[in-house]
């Protein structure tokens, strides 16, 4: 068995990008060998990647692919033998398989003998298949956003390809991809090895011949040393520990070939702006990891990853760069910081008339004003269910929620918005109102994403909530809703948080209650309240992860709590995979049919379900059924018990299938069909309150259900 | 090292501002750049010369490099700020097609201007440049020099709204940012701007610039008059607009002009009128006038005279123009192209 190396030498890869494309590197190659039968049993395949190039190491592959034989099928052994006699169709038949006629045996097949020619196919030299097959697979990696440079644009890649090495054991599978030809040569660090060429002599010593090079390929090793050398560094310093920040982290290994650590120091008077000031500017702006003591307090430190590693002079000047860099930023902070305080946050309510929300919508300040009424009839509402809201905090918090867009700090630091108007609120009123309208400022744009959570306070989640209903209502009001992909004003985004509150946060509102405070008309409303279901059914689907069919099901029954359809569509989840439910909803999805046939011809329903009208044996059971069950199932979904109620209608799957094997509903005497039509729109409407069964799909049944239980295992593992 | 033609005049000294651009200008040169002088209009990046904004666009190779002072008026600080300018230098080096080593060559430049990497940390980080105004887009790197932005390098990839091929290479130094690099000084302010050889006395950039920062920001923030600027701006932009639709109409005609040429190719060989002043058709006078527009723009916006919303439709405005612009040379470089092809021909 043979080993091979792929490395693909690159202009610096964007870090956000690298992990994915290390991984699909490795797919694309394991698969090709694999496709190809050259990847042996127990081949263990490794990915490399740093900024300058990914790489795969694949042991464990065969030199040449085995050689196999083809059966081929030609003409029937009559037309091909005249008694024993070859014909013109037998010599056709034998040269295009390339053997002799005399090769040519019968075939017994269904349809008679046929004329058969066994050929022999060698198998191919991997080195050929690799060289044929690579280029396509680089070629077809998967960027986000490529770019060309050749002139001719003869092929797009994340970033000009610099060099390649192709390596088959010793030798050079000469794969050419973008104008360059693979070689047994490598790369060493820019700087620390410099433009010598690294001569590899085998795959396997790849990894050990770039160490010379000072180049890490391993990631995970990479991980591993900055974060010792974080450790390392961070002790100099009495009762310090860096902040972890697993994603920062990430980021800077993914910045570098050969990391190390300096720490630098600012002058502790920047202590006093905000910790969110501090940490956004050291680790958005320069990715430097902050510094903290056992008690989580910011110290004036910071520690920067270096793409190199150098003398005592060297680090002292690289740390006293990095220190200006900061000194620079924090003073700008500083100078944002003061100069904002010297307009009082009152005071900057009038300047909200001058920025524009929008065109037709007008300023910030009629915004916050529309706002302010939704906000208010939801906390009444909420604080009627029992919710304790502090109303005039929440008052306060809308009228205040945008001025930070008139700040300096917020236009220099826009992923601050919302936190430094609770900053500077919080700043400025130490009351118990101030206090929380400071935090529902602060919190108002949770989540961001669907990963964050919901803000922590009623004041903010209500805050939350009326912001952006008010926003979508009064977009789509002008025509702006989303469509396809064109959402400008990212209301979908917006409807997503708004979903995210109601389910986090057990706000007892529902979505037709909050489109009603925010006072649209009936036609906006039917719009609207769509697209938040819509939303909804996004968020069951992708973030909580529902089979979809669940997810419709649950939802034509009903939509107004997000919560409560959330709890629904769990429980139907569960029990969605079983085989008294799967007959329930082919019952279901019979029973609509009858009854839209009936509609269509306009055939009536008994008022009620009478008994003397039940003629079968198995109408009288099924009724007897339902009528047992209806108040059972009724108190469970009262109770919120929906595995419960779910059950208790999965046990009238034996009554339903024998009501459909032995009655006729579309019969003649109107008495008797009125009666089994009204039989069936009481099961159907009372009971399908939970979930319309009928939604649930069969033909995606088992593989749905693998799917749904394979998350739920994971969720219980997790 | 690039050899200079001035040399530092003690080598104690860290470069000067001025030496600093010298030492860029004659590295660049050495590798077969032509030095163009700066822009003599305002604009708020060297990305918007001509020489770069329309030299990119064409099949025609180019290599071009230039210091560009760039003015944005909200980013004065009436001199106050040790770290921002309403007017800073970009030294802007364009390269069509780039050459496989130009990452390479970027890096020996910075040793032209005395930087040891050796002693340093160089981080390309990802930074894509985008000029929605000017339908212009690249992919690049911010180049981080022990935690500071020195250096913006870009792949064109469109520009004008229309696909580049060649692209070109682009690599903005932001010289004020260096010279304090390299100086060690905390305030731009403090960077020395010129040393006088024999008696060693220094100008620093706050001689020679304090006043125009004072002063520029007090104009941009307080004394530009708010409906005067609107009104040069729908002045310029009607004009701009007027040309543009003109063009049209004149491409149009060339156009028609042209097919009747290559029919009548064999009959006579006069040269179309038309596609005579469709070559000296005033396209980069329209592009002065969007030049205008961009200034008069941001002018306001540091006025505090322009909201969000507003914006976004004035920038369009804009970029109609811009865009209009950037079709209308292409196609007029085209036509030149094709007529002097027939001259050949014929």
């Amino acid at each position: 068995m043979a080993d091979f190396l792929l490395e693909v030498g690159l202009e610096e890869v964007p870090a956000r990008m690298l992990a994915a494309a290390q991984a699909e590197l490795g797919t694309r190659v394991s698969t090709l060998l694999e496709r190809e039968r050259l990847l042996a049993a127990g081949a263990v395949v490794t990915t490399y990647s740093t900024p300058r190039r990914l790489a795969v190491l694949v042991q464990g592959v065969a030199a040449q692919q085995a050689d196999t034989e083809e059966r081929l099928t030609g003409p029937a052994w009559a037309i091909a033998f005249k008694g024993g006699v070859p014909t013109p169709a037998a010599q056709a038949f034998a040269k295009k398989a390339g053997v002799g006629v005399e090769q040519l045996v019968p075939l017994a097949t269904p349809k008679g003998e046929y004329c058969s020619a066994t050929v022999a196919r060698p198998g191919r030299a991997a080195a050929q298949i690799l060289l044929e097959q690579l280029p396509k697979e680089l070629a077809a990696l998967n960027w986000p956003k490529p770019m060309y440079w050749r002139p001719g644009k003869p092929e797009r890649f994340v970033r000009p390809v610099k060099w390649l090495v192709a390596l088959l054991d010793e030798s050079i599978v000469p794969v050419e991809f973008a104008g360059v030809t693979a070689a047994n040569v490598s790369r060493g660090h820019r700087v620390l090895h410099g433009a010598a060429p690294v001569v590899l002599g085998s795959p396997t010593g790849y990894r050990e011949a770039l160490l010379a090079a000072r180049v890490m390929v391993d990631v995970e090793a990479r991980r591993h040393t900055i974060r010792k050398a974080l450790d390392r560094v961070c002790r100099t310093v009495p009762n310090a520990r860096w902040r972890e920040d697993v994603a920062l982290v990430d980021t800077v290994c993914h910045l570098t070939e050969w990391p190390s650590v300096v720490l630098g120091s600012f002058e502790p008077r920047y202590l006093a702006l905000p910790e969110e000031v501090l940490v956004t500017v050291m680790r958005d702006h320069q990715k430097y990891f902050a510094v903290e003591d056992a008690g989580h307090t910011l110290l004036p430190h910071f520690l920067t990853v270096l793409n190199t590693e150098t003398d005592e002079r060297g680090e002292s000047t690289i740390r006293t760069g990095n220190e200006r860099v900061l000194r620079a930023r924090f003073n700008d902070a500083q100078f944002f910081w003061d100069f904002d305080q010297k307009i009082p946050m009152v005071e900057r309510v009038a300047l909200l008339e001058k920025v524009t929300f929008h065109k037709d919508l007008g300023n910030y300040a009629q915004k916050t004003g529309r706002t302010a009424a939704i906000a208010d009839r939801l906390a009444t509402l909420a604080a009627r269910r029992g919710v304790a809201v502090d109303q005039a905090a929440l008052a306060l918090a809308v009228r205040l929620s945008k001025v930070d867009l008139t700040t300096e700090l917020v236009k220099e630091f826009t992923e601050l918005q919302g936190i430094v108007g609770g900053l500077y609120l919080r700043h400025a009123d130490g009351s118990s109102t101030g206090r929380l309208a400071a935090e529902a400022i602060y919190w108002q744009y949770l989540p961001a994403s669907m990963s964050d959570p919901a803000p922590p306070t009623a004041e903010a989640q209500l805050l939350g909530l009326a912001d952006r209903v008010g926003t979508i209502v009064d977009m789509f009001a002008l025509g702006l809703a989303p469509s396809g992909s064109r959402d400008p004003y990212a209301l979908r985004r917006a409807a997503n948080a708004v979903i995210k509150i109601l389910a986090h946060s057990g706000l007892p509102l529902g979505l037709g209650e909050i489109l009603q405070a925010a006072q649209t008309d009936a036609q906006g409303v039917t719009a609207v309240h769509g697209f938040l279901v819509e939303r909804l059914s996004y968020y069951l689907r992708e973030t909580i992860q529902l089979p979809a069919d669940v997810v419709s099901a649950v939802l034509a029954a009903e939509s107004e709590s997000v919560a409560d359809a959330q709890a629904r569509a769990e429980a139907l989840a569960q029990v969605r995979g079983t085989e008294d439910l799967a007959a329930i909803a082919a019952a279901w999805k019979r029973s609509k049919n009858i009854l839209r046939q009936a509609a269509e011809k306009q055939l009536a329903l008994a008022d009620e379900v009478t008994r003397e009208h039940l003629l079968e044996a198995a109408e009288q059971d099924l009724w007897q059924a339902v009528e047992t069950l209806l108040p059972i199932a009724e108190r469970f979904r009262a109770e919120r018990n929906y595995g419960g109620a779910l059950e208790a209608i999965a046990t009238l799957r034996v009554p339903v299938d024998r009501f459909f094997e032995e009655c006729m509903v579309l019969v003649e005497d109107a008495a008797l069909r009125g009666n089994r039509l009204r039989l069936l729109d009481r099961i159907v409407h009372e009971l399908g309150r939970i979930a319309d069964f009928s939604e649930l799909s069969p033909a995606a049944e088992s593989a749905t259900a693998a799917v749904a239980s394979s998350g739920a295992a994971g969720g219980a593992t997790a | 090292m690039a050899s200079s033609a001035i040399q530092s005049p003690a080598a104690l000294y860290p470069l000067t501002f001025q030496e600093l651009l010298f030492r860029l200008q004659s590295f660049w040169a050495e590798r077969g750049c032509v030095l163009q002088q700066p822009f003599d209009m305002e604009m708020g990046a060297g990305t918007m010369s001509p020489e770069t904004f329309l030299r990119v666009l064409g099949p025609k190779p180019v290599r071009i490099a230039y210091a560009q002072p760039s003015r944005r008026p909200a980013d004065g600080r009436y001199g106050e700020n040790p770290n921002r300018l309403y007017k800073h230098t970009q030294f802007q080096v364009i390269l069509k097609p780039p050459p496989a080593d130009v990452q390479e060559l970027y890096l020996r430049s910075l040793e032209a201007i005395g930087i040891d990497l050796a002693e340093h940390d160089l981080k390309f980080e990802e930074d894509n440049w985008e000029w929605p105004v000017g339908g212009a887009w690249g992919v690049g790197w911010q180049v981080m020099l022990d935690g500071l932005e020195v250096t913006q390098f870009t792949y064109f990839q469109q520009c004008g709204g229309m696909d580049l091929d060649p692209i070109s290479g682009e690599i903005t130094y932001g010289l004020e940012r260096i010279a304090a690099f390299l100086q060690g000084v905390d305030s731009i302010y403090d960077i020395v701007w010129a040393r006088d050889p024999e008696t060693g006395a220094v100008v620093t950039y706050g001689d020679m610039r304090l006043e125009e920062e004072l002063q520029l920001s007090v104009y941009s923030f307080e004394a530009a008059e708010v409906d005067k600027l609107w009104e040069h701006l729908r002045l310029y932009e009607a004009e701009c607009s007027a040309l543009l639709g003109s063009f049209q109409d004149a491409s149009k005609l060339a156009g028609a002009h042209a097919k009747q040429h290559e029919r009548l190719l064999n009959e006579e060989t006069a040269k179309p009128a038309q596609e005579l002043d469709l070559r000296r058709f005033p396209v980069l006078g329209a592009y002065e006038l969007c030049l205008k527009c961009s200034h008069l723009f941001n002018l306001l916006d540091a006025r505090g005279a322009i909201s969000v919303t507003e914006r976004v439709a004035v920038m369009a405005r804009i970029r109609a123009l811009v865009v209009g612009v950037a079709r209308a040379y292409a196609a007029q470089g085209a036509a030149t192209m094709q007529g002097a092809a027939r001259e050949t021909r014929s």
